[in-house]
């Protein structure tokens, strides 16, 4: 298992909470919710090791488009990066729905 | 018996219906109860997770796999518990087995203090957590002890839809319920076909034989052996009308699990020498066990 923390500047509102995914095998758990700092921070577990450019890339293209001040728990059971993409941007269409 | 299962398979529409299997458990859990009563306790953002997990290398939940929701079913006061299948297999450590043994303690009191609240369990899960074995271990035990103290006063009923199915000592959970609800993709037994192959050799249970597997373990064949109640198709509709029709039931004047001296004779008339096969177990159980 992995640790890893990234930050990226964000001052967007985040209008309340969401919890998606599982910790099951190929996919993830993302907690989204509202941090109390003028900036966004990903706090990543993954059951696999050695891939921090990946997850650095994904999280870049995330941040690209999304502007939440969030705070984003991440729990990963090995799940691609397509997955891990798709996930976070399901996590921000229930934080607004 | 067989007639409420004719009749729940006759509803469904295979092109509209909803999958049930393919629900994660907090949906299950919505699922059954009544439109909008869904209010989950110790949700993901309590965060109260294994902490023992990480420690061990291993990726923890927020939730710990186990989704306690409280509501309505039929307007009834009802808790349902739901473990999640496909985090850790489902099993039982300290977090997820306190939050299924206080939830059936909770509904208890809330039963005994004028509101009468039912309890569904939505089992998916190998049994103990071998990385919190002993604590795992303690809480299965409360759970047994909280199904037994709870299902006196409201009935207690369990749902074993698949793909995990349910093994170990939660198999004696879902033995223990006033009533047990699975569907054909279901599995329940008390050592897991991985196990016995392991243990007692591939001659004696072949655990990549899917036929032989289901013939023994599968959910069509524990109902018709009696240690099922109703066997219900994979649509979420259906599970939640056959839930609701098997908590009107009420409790029984004796629970199938009491029967303790009813199913020792049986066992005592069994014959040993030769090799008895699910016809044979459902022939022997099946028309016996559900007077």
């Amino acid at each position: 298992m992995q640790t890893m923390k990234f930050e990226y500047p964000a001052t967007g509102r985040v209008p309340r909470r969401a919890h998606v995914g599982v910790v099951g095998s190929g996919d993830l758990e993302v907690l989204l919710e509202p941090s109390t700092e003028s900036k966004a921070i990903v706090k990543i577990r993954t059951s696999v090791d050695g891939f921090d450019e990946y997850w650095k890339a994904v999280l870049d293209r995330f941040f690209s488009k999304y502007q939440g001040a969030a705070l984003i728990e991440i729990n990963d059971f090995g799940a691609t990066p397509g997955t891990v993409a798709l996930r976070l941007e399901q996590a921000v269409e229930e934080s607004e729905a | 018996m067989k007639n409420s299962t004719e009749l729940l398979e006759a509803t469904v529409d295979y092109r509209t219906r909803e999958s049930f299997l393919e629900l994660h458990a907090r949906e299950r859990a919505k699922a059954l109860l009544d439109a909008d009563s869904f209010r989950e306790l110790l949700g993901p953002f309590d965060r109260v997770t294994s902490p023992w997990l990480a420690i061990q290398d291993i990726v923890p939940e927020a939730d710990d796999g186990c989704i306690v929701a409280k509501g309505t079913i039929d307007g009834h006061a009802a808790v349902v518990v739901a473990i999640e299948g496909k985090f850790q297999g489902g099993s039982i450590g300290e977090v997820c087995g306190m939050k299924l043994a206080t939830a059936l303690e909770l509904a208890r009191k809330d039963t005994e203090n004028g509101t009468p609240t039912y309890a569904v369990l939505l089992l998916e899960t190998g049994g103990v957590r071998l990385q919190e074995a002993n604590l795992g271990l303690a809480l299965i035990s409360e759970i047994h002890a909280q199904i037994m103290e709870l299902r006196q006063h409201v009935p207690v009923v369990g749902v074993v839809a698949g793909m995990v199915g349910c093994f170990g000592g939660m198999s004696l959970a879902a033995a223990l319920c006033t009533s047990l609800i699975v569907t054909r993709q279901a599995r329940l037994g008390m050592n897991g076909p991985e196990v016995i192959e392991q243990e007692a050799g591939i001659e004696e249970f072949n655990a990549s034989d899917r036929a032989l597997v289901w013939s023994v373990d599968g959910g069509e064949y524990r109902v018709k052996a009696g240690f099922a109640d109703l066997l219900v198709p994979d649509d979420a509709r259906a599970v939640a009308k056959a839930v609701r029709h098997e908590l009107a039931k009420g409790v029984p004047a004796v629970h199938r699990s009491s029967k303790v001296e009813h199913y020792r004779n049986l066992l005592a008339q069994m014959d040993t020498s030769r090799q008895w096969d699910a016809a044979m177990v459902a022939e022997k159980f099946g028309k016996e066990s559900t007077k």
